[in-house]
């Protein structure tokens, strides 16, 4: 996806703690080493990289031709793709987690994408701009015109990202489609996660972004 | 780019290389050369034990200790074992000095190359052009009809006589590709990492017209005599330029036309009103065609067109594409171009989807240029940062000591 040229994250470049951003470190953390894994819409193939560091398997859909070219002249399994069309080529149970981050909001059809990803892997990491963050919220109250953000900075016509949620949003996603919720975790504007254990209503004020291990629940 | 020359005659000149040259390499060639008796014959698709018969192979750089760096070269359709020195024919620098050689992707300092002339070619493997031992005699169309996976099979006879179990990589592109995806389907566990550039898992109908279409040229020359004008010391030259000239055209695209020749006249400033090569595109199309029988047997281009023609590896595989790569364990690296027309994007990704449907782990890279199809052989910085960045991470997962190269 191209998603990186609408989500920068240049804000964390002062929080990272090593060469790898935050919440890459958080997404690198909840995956078991050993295992094999699908990084949809892996961008320039950092957070492959990271997994790369820890052992892990991993391989890459990018919609960007750039960014594919980049990722496999750093020697990754990296093909060009679209999430939205190509997740249906792979077959049931191919990877242990499936990644999609900072993508989902620029699907067409996020329901079916997330359907797909844990179809594919038997565990799906999610993470997504909040749309309920404080920041958020108050440019539309007060300002009366779409959010912009230092993470999400594209004017309402020319963004990539078409369908913006909440994290509330998206644990009643999670809840219709029968998906369970292993680890739920909200970060702050510098990618940081609010390690307290809030009720949701708090971190969908207070979360910049979400990040959701999920597996499939009953019924699936 | 090969230099324009100015071509003065409406039709397409006699060759300047002696067909001695050509036709003594055919059998002797300038290169090594693996033999294999009556004891070896080699399996033909078309139910054929063709024995005795003769792979003429280069090698660059050395095979380490445990034989884990060996890299084959499988080269397109006109191509030959001469990847990275002087041809021996046309004197001209090898074909794929861009990828193959010191400080390359293909670097002879870290890697074991092998390249072979294919089986039906015309540089020393047997073909067509070859002398048949029964009869003494050129073999001509009593050759049998050859397919890519009897190049691959001919391939593994001689990797087997060179000792070498597990080849580190196999390369190609163009043809070269098709037979690097025909190694991985037919003898997975001996490609550890796969190069598959600008190729396709099976020959398009519009690719099988164009074949059609040279191979029509070459037969429709009185010289061919039913391919056996080596018989009468003749070369039917005219049909094997023409068909040269329309692959030719293939090869390229007109963006790249346009900005080599444009309208531009050749060495005048008027249109004489004749058939005379008065555009510089005209004029290089029919040096391509000239240059191109000096070196190449007209039976030989019969039988490699047909090769391609033939390839299909779903329908070797029951119609499904991915179970020709089940389980399969081989790193591969795919890679297109945006302006080649003849094996388009298209192509490449259905094998990607193929690949990504056995749980391969696949690399697939499309890089644009407007140099169409022949952007393999040209020098596209992009496509050798992947080639190599693939290469080095293949030969880490590999334990390759890692020179850098």
């Amino acid at each position: 996806m191209s998603v990186q040229q609408v989500l920068p994250l240049n804000g964390l470049a002062s929080e990272q703690s090593g060469p790898f951003r935050a919440d890459h470190l958080l997404v690198a953390e909840m995956v078991k080493p050993g295992s094999k894994v699908l990084d949809v819409g892996c961008g320039d193939g950092d957070l492959l990289q990271l997994l790369e560091t820890r052992g892990i398997d991993g391989r890459g859909i990018e919609l960007s031709r750039e960014g594919v070219n980049r990722c496999v002249a750093k020697g990754l399994a990296v093909v060009q793709g679209d999430a939205d069309t190509d997740l249906v080529n792979y077959p049931d149970d191919a990877f242990d987690y499936v990644i999609l981050s900072q993508t989902l909001q620029a699907t067409r059809q996020p329901k079916v994408v997330l359907e797909n990803l844990l179809r594919i892997g038997r565990r799906a990491i999610v993470s997504f701009p909040n749309f309920g963050f404080w920041r958020m919220r108050l440019q539309l109250l007060v300002g009366g015109h779409m959010p912009r953000t230092e993470n999400l900075p594209a004017s309402w016509y020319d963004t990539a990202n078409i369908h913006f949620c909440t994290i509330k949003d998206f644990v009643e996603l999670c809840d219709e489609i029968h998906v369970k919720m292993e680890r739920a975790e909200a970060l702050d504007l510098y990618g940081r996660p609010l390690r307290l254990r809030l009720p949701w209503w708090v971190w969908n004020l207070f979360g910049e972004q979400g990040v959701f291990l999920l597996s499939r629940g009953q019924g699936k | 780019m090969v230099g324009v020359k100015s071509v003065p005659s409406p039709t397409v000149p006699s060759p300047t290389i002696s067909a001695d040259d050509r036709s003594h390499e055919v059998d002797h060639p300038s290169s090594e050369v693996a033999l294999f008796g009556a004891e070896q014959p080699l399996r033909l698709d078309c139910g054929i034990d063709l024995t005795p018969f003769q792979i003429a192979y280069k090698t660059y750089g050395e095979l380490n200790a445990d034989r884990s760096n060996a890299v084959l070269i499988c080269h397109a359709l006109t191509g030959d074992q001469h990847v990275a020195n002087v041809h021996p024919v046309t004197g001209k620098p090898g074909w794929w000095e861009t990828l193959v050689g010191p400080g390359r992707p293909l670097d002879p300092g870290k890697y074991f190359i092998i390249c072979s002339n294919v089986i039906g070619g015309c540089m020393g493997s047997t073909g067509p052009a070859s002398i048949n031992p029964a009869t003494g005699k050129v073999w001509g169309l009593d050759f049998p009809v050859i397919t890519i996976p009897d190049m691959v099979r001919a391939q593994a006879m001689l990797i087997d006589r060179l000792g070498i179990d597990t080849l580190f990589a196999v390369v190609g592109g163009s043809m070269g590709g098709m037979q690097v995806l025909q190694w991985t389907a037919a003898y997975p566990s001996r490609v550890y990492s796969a190069l598959a550039i600008a190729c396709s898992t099976r020959h398009s109908a519009q690719n099988i017209a164009f074949h059609e279409l040279g191979r029509q040229a070459v037969m429709a020359d009185p010289d061919w005599h039913n391919g056996a004008y080596a018989d009468q010391g003749i070369h039917p030259h005219r049909g094997l330029a023409v068909a040269r000239m329309a692959a030719h055209i293939t090869y390229l695209s007109d963006a790249a036309l346009h900005r080599k020749f444009g309208r531009r006249m050749q060495d005048r400033e008027l249109p004489t009103f004749s058939f005379d090569a008065d555009f510089q595109v005209e004029s290089y199309l029919r040096y391509q065609g000239s240059s191109f029988v000096e070196r190449f047997d007209a039976n030989s281009y019969l039988y490699l067109t047909r090769a391609m023609d033939y390839f299909d590896i779903a329908a070797d595989h029951g119609g499904a594409l991915a179970k020709a790569f089940a389980g399969i364990e081989t790193r591969f690296c795919v890679v297109s171009f945006t302006s080649d027309w003849l094996f388009p994007t298209s192509e490449s990704r259905a094998l990607v989807h193929a690949l990504n449907a056995s749980s391969a782990r696949v690399s697939f890279a499309e890089i644009e240029t407007d140099r169409g199809h022949d952007a393999f052989l040209l020098d596209v910085p992009e496509f050798f940062d992947i080639s190599r960045a693939f290469l080095q991470s293949a030969g880490k997962a590999r334990g390759l000591t890692n020179k850098d190269g």
